[in-house]
């Protein structure tokens, strides 16, 4: 009875965690209660219900599964719409979360199961723009064209994408209806364009932009640029990206 | 047609010709406030005397409008709205812009079978359109429904005006899509009273006299 004491007078923490055994069956929500430890998020919920999978009622259930890896915001993995917004679950922190914690897979992306998503379409739209700088050769091709250092710094922030998909989640314009690539594509494109090397390739990518399900999809409501856990200046990123576009379409039919 | 090129066709649509032409409905609208009955039938006639004017309506209002509202509709029900999870001001102004485009869409059809068909079929002449605006606006439940579909076309042409900036690359930073916010609600805001005031001056009974004998085959033809 005295141990038990301690217990019931403990802060406990209530997870409402959307569930989904497989990709094609329903979703259901099942709750859990756990007890609260000081600076726990919720990926550290998340393993103390995978030790001891028991939900609310008491019963016995499968372990909630989840994806992560860096658990320092930096690697995209954990992205889950927690209390109704999309976010990394190992930056949420329950001292900053309403309870009870509501905890919902991103289901812009597939579900494969519980909190695990599918983000091939965002690697996927990475390989379309060619989100990447071709050096290499078959002789040695020198050291190339050196950036500027303002170039530099704001290009730097377009390179903190981590591909999280957090974006793609928030935008109402990325759904089943559309092909639309997203805004993190849109800004790598801009990332890449800009390097000095990278740019011998500018009008590749801008031409992947202009096919379909490219740039035009984006409707301008500015949720992206709103939702970006790196503060990334997406919506600056699809209006250069507008422009850069639009000039080269009219250079290519007043061109040739 | 690829899917770059159709949205760009409609947002310029959007802006050249339909945004002259609503300014240009506007102004003319506003004749009524300014000069009665005869300032209203003067702008109709300078508009009607221009040359080419039938060449100038199909391919500077006509067919515009048929693409632009088409395409528009597709782009309407593309979209999922996320208002609640995200209710920022300018996923606001997103929403607002497909729900005034299809507000608009229906308001067009209906605006357009009243006057310029009712004046192609020779109901009408268009010298008599003031008096059968007169007609349609002393009708309560008509006056709203224009009200509605005035303030819609009003936000749909300025919102529509900032977005185009943004897609052809004109306003690309934060600080110069904010401005840019800034004048278009407010030309929303001019665009809408302005039409709303011509609408209370064709309440007005100096425009009840125009046209009343054949005002009154249109009257069964409206109901």
């Amino acid at each position: 009875m005295a141990t038990a004491e301690p217990k019931l007078t403990a802060k406990r923490v209530k997870f409402i965690i959307t569930r989904q055994d497989d990709p094609n069956s329903a979703s259901y929500t099942e709750e859990f209660e756990l007890d609260y430890r000081p600076g726990m998020n919720v990926i550290s919920a998340l393993m103390e219900i995978q030790r001891n999978p028991v939900n609310v009622k008491g019963e016995s259930t499968a372990p909630v599964c989840w994806e992560s890896n860096c658990l320092e915001e930096v690697c995209g993995a954990c992205s889950m719409v927690i209390n109704g917004k999309p976010r990394q679950a190992c930056a949420a922190l329950v001292d900053n979360l309403e309870q009870p914690i509501r905890v919902e897979p991103m289901r812009t992306f597939p579900v494969v199961r519980d909190l695990v998503i599918d983000r091939s379409r965002m690697f996927n739209a990475l390989k379309r723009v060619k989100a990447w700088i071709p050096i290499d050769g078959t002789y040695d091709l020198g050291p190339g064209p050196r950036m500027a250092e303002k170039k530099r710094q704001w290009a730097y922030e377009l390179s903190k994408c981590m591909t999280c998909g957090v974006c793609l989640e928030a935008c109402p314009n990325v759904n089943e209806k559309t092909d639309f690539i997203g805004p993190a594509a849109i800004s790598q494109v801009r990332l890449f364009n800009a390097h000095p090397t990278g740019e011998m390739n500018a009008e590749e990518r801008l031409e992947a932009l202009m096919e379909d399900g490219g740039i035009e999809g984006c409707g301008n409501s500015q949720n992206c640029v709103r939702a970006c856990p790196k503060g990334i200046p997406l919506t600056t990123s699809i209006a250069e990206m507008n422009k850069a576009t639009t000039k080269h379409m009219f250079k290519r039919w007043l061109g040739v | 047609m690829k899917g770059f090129y159709s949205r760009k066709l409609h947002s310029l649509l959007g802006v050249i010709p339909l945004g002259f032409f609503i300014l240009e409905h506007m102004l003319t609208n506003f004749s009524a406030v300014e000069g009665g009955p005869q300032g209203f039938k003067d702008s109709v006639a300078f508009l009607n005397g221009l040359p080419l004017v039938i060449v100038l309506e199909t391919f500077g209002i006509w067919l515009p409008l048929l693409y632009h509202g088409v395409y528009g509709m597709y782009i309407a029900f593309q979209a999922k709205p996320n208002n609640k999870r995200f209710p920022n001001e300018r996923n606001l102004r997103y929403l607002l812009q497909r729900v005034t485009g299809v507000i608009v869409f229906v308001f067009v059809i209906w605006h357009l079978y009243e006057t310029r068909v009712q004046v192609a079929l020779g109901n009408v002449t268009h010298e008599e359109l003031g008096g059968v605006m007169h007609h349609i606006l002393t009708t309560p439940v008509f006056f709203v429904l224009y009200l509605i579909g005035v303030i819609a076309s009003a936000f749909h042409f300025a919102n529509g005006l900032w977005s185009f900036m943004v897609s052809w690359g004109i306003t690309v930073g934060p600080r110069a899509q904010r401005v840019s916010s800034y004048i278009c609600m407010g030309l929303f805001v001019i665009t809408a009273v302005l039409f709303t005031w011509s609408m209370f001056a064709f309440r007005g009974s100096e425009f009840q006299a125009e046209g009343t004998a054949l005002l009154e085959t249109f009257r069964i033809l409206i109901g």
